[in-house]
């Protein structure tokens, strides 16, 4: 590896500016002219950041191996659709058990709901963490497993609150694109930044040895509660604006499958990658698309291949069993996709890889 | 409730805590010596049921045939996930093994679907797969029990009484105790440590095959997700029982079966709170004795 290349900060910042700039041009054009589905596609895109960068944050970076992630994405959802559903929608709804006081009676717009939902799961987080941090390593992943199923099986049996197996449907489909990355870039910018101040090197410290922080003087306990807390504040905001991207919710959606999902975004990506979760849930959601081919007939040559539907996700566990057999680090490993980054590899491409 | 009630409530107990202890050795044996939760143990339990029914509905096996076969397939099958999938990450971080298990386990549920079919088979009678005697109810006083359940409690103690001969009255099973305690001493003693935990992942599987076929014959349907309750219940006796130790494990695996039953049989209201009250136990049992009840405290080292 030759010399990584040093741009001034300046460049930096307005590059960065333009950027997201960009980004932001790119997004208010597909907002008018993409179709429905390609609108579909980057909603998910983003939602799949938001879900991806706030698990890494417990699991790649905290060192916390969490399996409850779709737990706090049903209480995130939930929360936000018991707040902005219409009253007659939830009158028709409550079929076995009306709903109980407060939530019949309110209608919230989407930002408030977006925002108590993150709170509401952040809560949970807190409480969740509190005990189950006393544990550590498989211990701790079982444990938050269990609570993640615990949750679903709780959603499934409130029928006073979640109208259990039933579901929820007609929820207002407010996310858009303006929304879902807008909630993405957030949830970045406020992981980025928590990585690189103070309290990201003690959560760094911890990963790597949790011993040899403790005798640091860092507080363990309470700096991984705090990473649990703001990952489940993400969780639930993601939650949130899934929910009212699909408009059906109902506690199948929050298996352990979800968690799982997410969990390959961000090995793909490589744990402890903030730019790596981001790749990898765009990818891994353009993916999964591209292998609906599979589930579909098609004909190469004289063979004719019936459409087989489940044959996606065996690819997608073949993936990944394959990706940590032979590719343990994932595209970017612990490495964070720079500006100096681009322009060394910029440059080299230039001089036509001769070194 | 009456005693006689409480009598049948607890043989039926005692049949559903047998089979998670079952499943739960599997689960215990590997993490003894791997430091591997094998995510893929709960659908090494499903693909066991799916080998006896198509034993007995496609390849037109008596069914004793079918369900003998089928465990030793199981058996070769877990086997096999662990030369493909486990023995190339011996040496890797146990997060990348983990994070392994967890895809092996989506890949046969999702291959499961694709092959089988999505759809629920019935295990029972009708199908064939067992004789109809099995559910004959047998009177003893005011008690009555089915046969089936009588024949899971005989054939679980068989296989635990088994299990205990082979780890401790055999040169294999002194092997595996030897593998859970030092892996490089095993070797320079002359163990061929691989070869041991293939062994291992082997008993595991026929273990839980039992379980699976005893499973599927109480609750008579399989589907590609049968395993995953179960498996994680199992699971979550290992832990309760302290992982590692295969005692535990049975332990575990009763306590469980007999509380959920229990719990059910006296407060009927929360039967759709069942499958939280596994959790509800791991997570109070984790927070008084971190390494479970019979589980041996590690101190940490620097």
């Amino acid at each position: 590896m030759g010399m990584v290349k040093r741009l001034s900060v300046k460049t930096k910042t307005v590059l960065t500016i333009l950027f997201v700039v960009l980004m932001a041009l790119l997004i208010a054009i597909a907002d008018r002219k993409a179709s429905d589905y390609l609108v579909l596609i980057l909603n998910l895109i983003a939602i799949n950041i938001v879900f991806a960068v706030s698990l890494n944050l417990i699991n790649g970076i905290t060192g916390i191996f969490s399996l409850g992630h779709a737990g706090f994405i049903a209480i995130g959802a939930y929360t936000s659709v018991l707040l902005t559903l219409p009253i007659e929608q939830k009158e028709m709804s409550y079929l076995i058990k009306p709903l109980i006081y407060p939530f019949n009676r309110i209608e919230l717009p989407f930002l408030p709901a977006v925002l108590i939902a993150g709170l509401v799961s952040a809560g949970f987080g807190y409480l969740v963490a509190a005990p189950s941090l006393r544990l550590i390593g498989d211990y701790l992943a079982i444990a938050t497993l269990g609570l993640g199923e615990t949750i679903r099986v709780i959603a499934n049996n409130a029928w006073s609150i979640t109208n259990g197996a039933l579901g929820l449907k007609g929820i207002p489909p407010y996310t858009n694109l303006y929304w879902s990355w807008g909630w993405a870039l957030i949830t970045v910018v406020t992981v980025a930044s928590l990585v690189n101040s103070s309290y990201g090197r003690a959560l760094k410290a911890i990963r790597e040895d949790s011993i040899a922080a403790k005798a640091m003087g860092i507080n363990v306990f309470s700096h991984q509660v705090m990473s649990f807390v703001v990952g489940s504040f993400f969780a639930g905001v993601g939650g949130a604006l899934w929910a009212h991207l699909i408009t059906t919710i109902d506690p199948k959606s929050f298996t352990f499958t979800k968690t799982f999902e997410i969990l390959i975004m961000v090995v793909l990506g490589g744990l402890g990658s903030i730019s790596g979760s981001i790749i990898g849930a765009a990818i891994y959601t353009v993916g999964l698309e591209f292998l609906r081919v599979l589930e579909s007939p098609f004909k190469v040559w004289f063979i004719n291949y019936p459409g087989v539907p489940g044959m996606r996700m065996v690819v997608l566990s073949v993936l990944l069993i394959v990706l940590m057999l032979f590719w343990q680090r994932g595209i970017m490993g612990r490495n964070e996709l720079s500006w100096d980054l681009v322009a060394s590899s910029f440059s080299k491409f230039k001089r036509g890889g001769k070194r | 409730m009456r005693f006689s009630d409480f009598v049948q409530h607890l043989v039926n107990a005692f049949s559903l805590g047998g089979i998670y202890a079952l499943i739960a050795i599997g689960y215990t044996m590997v993490y003894g010596i791997l430091r591997l939760i094998n995510f893929a143990h709960g659908d090494i339990f499903t693909y066991a049921i799916y080998f006896a029914f198509y034993g007995v509905t496609l390849f037109m096996l008596p069914w004793w045939v079918s369900f003998i076969t089928a465990i030793f397939f199981t058996a070769f099958l877990g086997a096999l996930i662990e030369r493909i999938a486990y023995r190339p990450l011996r040496n890797a971080p146990r997060i990348s093994a983990l994070i392994t298990a967890i895809g092996v386990s989506f890949f046969l549920q999702n291959f499961a679907t694709v092959v089988f079919g999505g759809r629920a088979k019935s295990f029972n009678p009708q199908t064939g797969v067992y004789p109809a005697y099995f559910l004959r109810i047998l009177q003893l006083g005011n008690v009555r029990i089915r046969l089936l359940t009588l024949i899971t409690l005989s054939v679980v103690a068989i296989s635990l009484l088994l299990l205990v001969w082979i780890v401790y009255r055999t040169k294999v099973g002194m092997a595996m105790r030897a593998i859970s305690k030092d892996i490089p001493t095993t070797r320079l003693m002359g163990v061929n440590a691989d070869r041991i935990i293939s062994y291992t992942f082997m008993i595991g599987s026929f273990l839980a095959a039992i379980g699976g076929i005893l499973w599927a014959m109480t609750y008579p349907q399989v589907y590609p997700y049968t395993g995953m309750v179960p498996g994680l219940k199992a699971f979550i006796s290992a832990v309760v029982g302290g992982i590692g130790s295969i005692q535990g494990a049975m332990l575990g695996g009763f306590i469980l079966g007999v509380s959920e039953i229990m719990i059910v049989a006296l407060f009927p209201s929360i039967a759709g709170y069942r499958d939280a009250i596994a959790y509800a136990i791991l997570i109070f049992v984790l927070l008084v004795r971190p390494t479970g009840i019979l589980g041996v405290e590690v101190s940490e080292k620097v």
